[in-house]
């Protein structure tokens, strides 16, 4: 339950961040992604507002076992580089770049009642579980 | 050469935005220690666990309720989406085959990976902002010549 409560919480500060830093409008992250045309760096300064609240809190969370609420920490064990982490980046930065659109953006323009935000998120779950498929054969064969 | 687009360019907004999502991101991983990543949260869902499906929708409900608790007291910031319908799922394909193959989006890899000094996060944040700057470069200057 509070697990639950908290994942909740740290969803909605997620998406009001997202809105207040102007990420939830995929016209404003293709004017950073468009460098070659008129650019528009504000949302470096998202990241590096994040990146600086999130290394105090990454560098605690590192020394501990067990989170504030007393539950494990699962911080990803493996820093290996491969091909499918370089593949995989490359079709997500081309899809965002496409439209405008990551994951959370798209979420919260779901909920904004963007029949264009629910037309990618659609999608995205689509090809979400085209991967799990794919990945099932891999394993079976 | 670089030209700014200055009239668009809002460094606070963003810089207080992105100090809202980290501390979301902290939050999170102080509280339940895990990483806020949005696609891993999603994906999660897609091949479910016991006892592993209902903080993801958890999470998720509240990003999707953040907008409708904002429009109960002020205006929504502007969301404009000039892509066609065909475009966004081409690209909502794309992101969600991607972010999995990938292990992360701009949230897990880019926020969250970056804070851990991760060496994964950051070739897969500097290869997916790569990717972005060159599918914009061709769709805006190449394609449309715009």
């Amino acid at each position: 339950m509070k697990f639950n409560l908290a994942s909740f919480g740290a969803g909605l500060l997620f998406g009001f961040g997202l809105l207040v830093s102007g990420m939830a409008n995929p016209e404003k992250v293709l004017g950073f992604l468009d460098i070659a045309g008129q650019w528009d760096p504000s949302l470096a300064f998202v990241m590096g507002g994040a990146i600086l609240v999130g290394l105090f809190a990454f560098t605690i969370a590192r020394k501990r076992t067990v989170s504030l609420l007393g539950f494990d920490m699962r911080l990803p064990a493996t820093d290996r580089l491969d091909k499918r982490l370089v593949i995989g980046s490359v079709m997500f930065g081309a899809g965002w770049g496409l439209a405008g659109f990551c994951p959370g953006p798209g979420l919260v323009a779901l909920g904004a009642g963007e029949t264009g935000a629910l037309v990618f998120i659609a999608a995205m779950i689509a090809g979400m579980g085209l991967f799990e498929m794919i990945e099932k054969n891999r394993v079976a064969h | 050469m670089i030209e700014i687009a200055w009239e668009n360019f809002t460094p606070w907004s963003a810089l207080a935005g992105g100090i809202i999502i980290g501390l979301s991101a902290a939050a999170f991983v102080l509280l339940n220690g895990r990483i806020a990543g949005i696609s891993g949260i999603v994906g999660g869902l897609l091949a479910p666990r016991k006892r592993d499906v209902l903080w993801r929708v958890a999470f998720l409900a509240g990003m999707i309720a953040a907008p409708l608790i904002w429009m109960m007291t002020a205006d929504l910031p502007a969301i404009e989406i000039n892509a066609s319908y065909p475009v966004l799922v081409i690209s909502g394909l794309l992101v969600g085959i991607g972010t999995r193959y990938g292990s992360g989006c701009t949230s897990g890899h880019g926020v969250c990976g970056l804070s851990r000094l991760s060496l994964r996060s950051l070739t897969a944040t500097l290869t997916f902002m790569t990717a972005g700057f060159i599918t914009v470069y061709a769709v805006r200057h190449l394609i449309t010549g715009a």
